[in-house]
């Protein structure tokens, strides 16, 4: 039972972080352009052509 | 970049980004210019957002876009972030439900597994502390919904869902209060969970459609050219411009205002208003309208009616007239919630009543009503309709079918009879030549030359067809355009024209069939045969609406001599020369008699029309006020879409329904249990993620339902 005190709010915790990474993502846009994240990693970034 | 200066922010469609190095070359290509502070492509909606200093010019940007080799349309941001937020608020709502469902679960399902006196007692408080708080952020679409119907004196679906999850979550409040054995946190967070699934799908699916949809009104003209009275000239944009100004309208621009012509001779293209596809000579004396396309030579317009005065201006109005009885349709859910709330609310009642005659006590009697509450609230039926929507709108898209959102699919089911434009509708909308082109290899590069110097829509059509061919253009000296005859020019000193027959001595036309004539001095002047054709599979289209019980027409602007070939060729009904207005009393007229119209067109002038349907499609080359005013919007050559569309959306109602008897079975199984006060929070857990379950693999079905 005294493990119920540790694991119970470990629980709690962990959940709340996905939480809030979940709502910081969508409101930083995160989910905006998923499409264009696909193809992005395409783009040569040192412009060399 | 610490610059405090005001910034602006402005968006532009790009239609064309296909890949990663349109990506690259769009943001690089803007970033270097003076004023651009930040451009980003967002590759999902097809669209640049800049950020940039007040002294660069949206049309500079635009400018700078186009120099990329992309085109570059503007839109009004304002109107499609208002919805953006709905999207976004129904989404946090569904984070922070799944999140309180999860952990009040875990604690339940301790609770369920046997635990007693202060740990249970310990899980209860633990689960009212999570569950309060994420019914209060959670339930508020439902509970703003909700009060909104009952201000109106009306009724909706999420009126029994608010009163049932309120009352759940205060009842076992109370029993945790008084350390009693049952408390329903556990359902009331989870039905609001698999309710915001189901209302975060009727969303994105609006969404997603809209974002393809650009600003109403682009095509009309942003402003003109006005001749100032002591001389000289101003641009005035459209809305500045008043009655009794003097426009000067170049080749290639449109009215932004109506008008008579006072100096000049030309012709105009008049095919967003009328949906004629001829143009029209346009002379001293001659009326211009707003919206229509000056082709070859400039004029000056005295204004007679300009800003919302104009016909162009006229059509909207008649269209948002129209529109408003659309407004009126209540969704199939809706419906159902009109008998299923006050049964619901009876039967709970009623059990309350019974128990506490049977001397139950009011506790366990309110115990037995919220179960019954709980038990009936409508989770299957909540999900019932938008999934099985979303996922016939998924297989729709896959066939180039973009509906508008789940009413669309409801109405469409609906429709019994069909009314078809003409013009870009029945046919493809753009002229081609007839057959293989009369010319030999020389006599095309020299046509290609001439027809690339004009701007009227058989040159262009010609100058199409050649550079398909791969024609290189022959140089030319002396080219010139005689409005109302033609294109003449010389080739190595012998003269080379394209124009009307008659002015090159060529017979005069036979028939309907619009021609034009191409001479190489010296050799017989050959005919050219121009058509809008009509797309392939029209006619397999109406016979298999035809078959499915939909009886079509035709309700064209063109002429009668260009609408009758083709109904007699499709064996429909026709109607010719109607304005916007006749159109919409058409329709006003078939759904008088009891008919539910859908109604296929795409140009300016069937936008009322569109409107005034139960239903309405248009192509995807339709134009902005067809797609905005259209309910679905079909991609490609094609018409058949408009019959698949029709067979999904029937298919989709069926499933609905059927979704709709499974809710309601599971309801007459699970509620005389719950009455009889045997349904535990355990139960009725259980039942609700069965039946809802069992919806969602029955609507999966319709993922092949666009053949």
């Amino acid at each position: 039972m005294s493990g119920l005190a540790l694991l119970i709010p470990v629980a709690l915790l962990l959940g709340l972080s996905g939480l809030a990474a979940f709502l910081w993502a969508l409101s930083r846009g995160q989910y905006e352009d998923l499409d264009g994240a696909a193809v992005r990693i395409l783009i040569d970034e040192d412009g060399a052509e | 970049m610490t610059e405090a200066v005001a910034s602006e922010h402005v968006e532009f469609v790009l239609p064309g980004v296909k890949c990663a190095g349109c990506i690259a070359k769009i943001e690089s290509g803007l970033r270097p210019i003076a004023g651009v502070r930040n451009a980003r492509v967002n590759f999902s909606s097809k669209r640049v957002s800049i950020d940039h200093s007040p002294d660069v010019t949206p049309e500079a940007l635009r400018r700078a876009i186009v120099k990329l080799g992309f085109d570059a349309q503007s839109v009004s941001a304002a109107a499609p972030e208002a919805d953006d937020r709905e999207s976004r608020a129904i989404l946090r709502a569904l984070a922070v439900a799944g999140f309180g469902a999860m952990n009040v679960m875990l604690l339940s399902v301790s609770v369920w597994a046997g635990a007693t006196g202060a740990t249970r007692d310990l899980f209860h408080w633990l689960s009212a502390l999570i569950a309060m708080p994420t019914v209060a952020y959670a339930g508020q679409p439902f509970f703003k919904s909700a009060w909104g119907a009952l201000k109106r004196g009306r009724t909706n679906m999420d009126v029994p869902i608010s009163i049932g999850v309120t009352l759940a979550t205060a009842l076992s409040l109370f029993e945790t209060i008084i350390g009693g054995p049952h408390a329903y946190f556990d359902g009331a967070v989870s039905l609001l969970f698999f309710l915001l699934v189901g209302r975060y799908f009727d969303c994105a699916m609006r969404d997603r459609a809209r974002e393809s949809v650009i600003a109403l009104m682009r095509e009309t003209a942003p402003g003109a050219t006005i001749l100032l009275p002591g001389g000289g000239t101003t641009w005035k944009r459209a809305a500045d411009i008043e009655p009794g100004m003097r426009m000067l309208i170049a080749a290639g621009e449109r009215f932004a205002a109506d008008g008579v012509v006072e100096d000049g001779a030309s012709t105009v293209d008049c095919s967003l208003i009328t949906g004629e596809s001829l143009p029209e000579p346009l002379r001293a004396g001659g009326t211009a309208m707003a919206g229509t396309l000056n082709l070859d030579h400039p004029l000056t317009v005295r204004v007679t009616a300009a800003g919302d005065q104009t016909s162009i201006a006229e059509i909207v109005r008649l269209m948002e007239a129209a529109g408003q009885s659309r407004s009126l349709y209540v969704r199939i859910a809706d419906r159902a919630a009109r008998f299923y709330a006050p049964v619901v609310h009876m039967l709970a009642l009623l059990s309350f009543a019974g128990w506490m005659i049977a001397g139950a006590g009011w506790h366990q009697s309110l115990l037995i009503a919220v179960a019954v509450l709980i038990i009936t609230c409508p989770c299957a039926l909540g999900l019932a309709v938008p999934v099985s929507q979303i996922v016939a709108a998924g297989a729709l898209m896959k066939r180039g079918i973009l509906v508008k959102d789940g009413s669309a699919l409801e109405r469409l089911a609906e429709a019994d009879c069909v009314r078809f434009d003409k013009t870009g509708t029945i046919t493809r909308g753009r002229l081609a030549p007839v057959g293989k082109l009369p010319l030999d290899a020389e006599e095309k590069r020299i046509a290609l030359a001439l027809a690339r110097a004009s701007r009227h829509p058989l040159s262009r059509a010609l100058a199409a067809r050649l550079e398909a061919e791969r024609i290189e253009a022959a140089a030319l000296d002396e080219l010139r355009e005689l409005p109302g005859m033609g294109l003449e020019g010389r080739f190595h000193g012998r003269r080379v024209a394209l124009g009307r027959p008659d002015w090159l001595g060529a017979p005069a036309p036979i028939g309907t069939a619009l021609q034009v004539a191409f001479r190489l001095d010296g050799n017989a002047p050959k005919l050219l045969s121009f058509a809008d054709e009509v797309r392939a599979d029209a006619a397999t289209t109406i016979e298999r609406l035809r078959r499915m019980g939909l009886e079509s027409g035709i309700l064209s602007g063109d002429r009668p001599e260009a609408v009758t070939p083709v109904a007699v060729a499709l064996g429909t009904p026709a109607r010719a020369g109607l304005m916007p207005a006749d159109k919409v009393t058409a329709i006003a007229e078939l759904q008088a008699a009891g008919h539910r119209v859908l109604m296929v067109g795409d140009g300016l002038n069937d936008g009322p029309a569109l409107a005034a349907g139960h239903v309405s499609m248009a192509p995807a080359t339709a134009t902005d006020v067809g797609q905005s005013a259209a309910d679905a919007v079909f991609l490609g050559d094609q018409l058949m879409p408009v019959a698949i569309a029709v067979a999904a959306a029937r298919r989709t109602r069926r499933v609905v329904r059927q979704n709709f008897a499974l809710a309601i079975g599971y309801n007459l199984l699970a509620v005389p249990l719950a009455i009889a006060g045997l349904v535990t929070p355990l139960i009725a857990a259980a039942t609700m993620s069965t039946s809802s379950l069992l919806v969602l693999a029955n609507a999966l079905r319709l993922r092949t339902c666009a053949r």
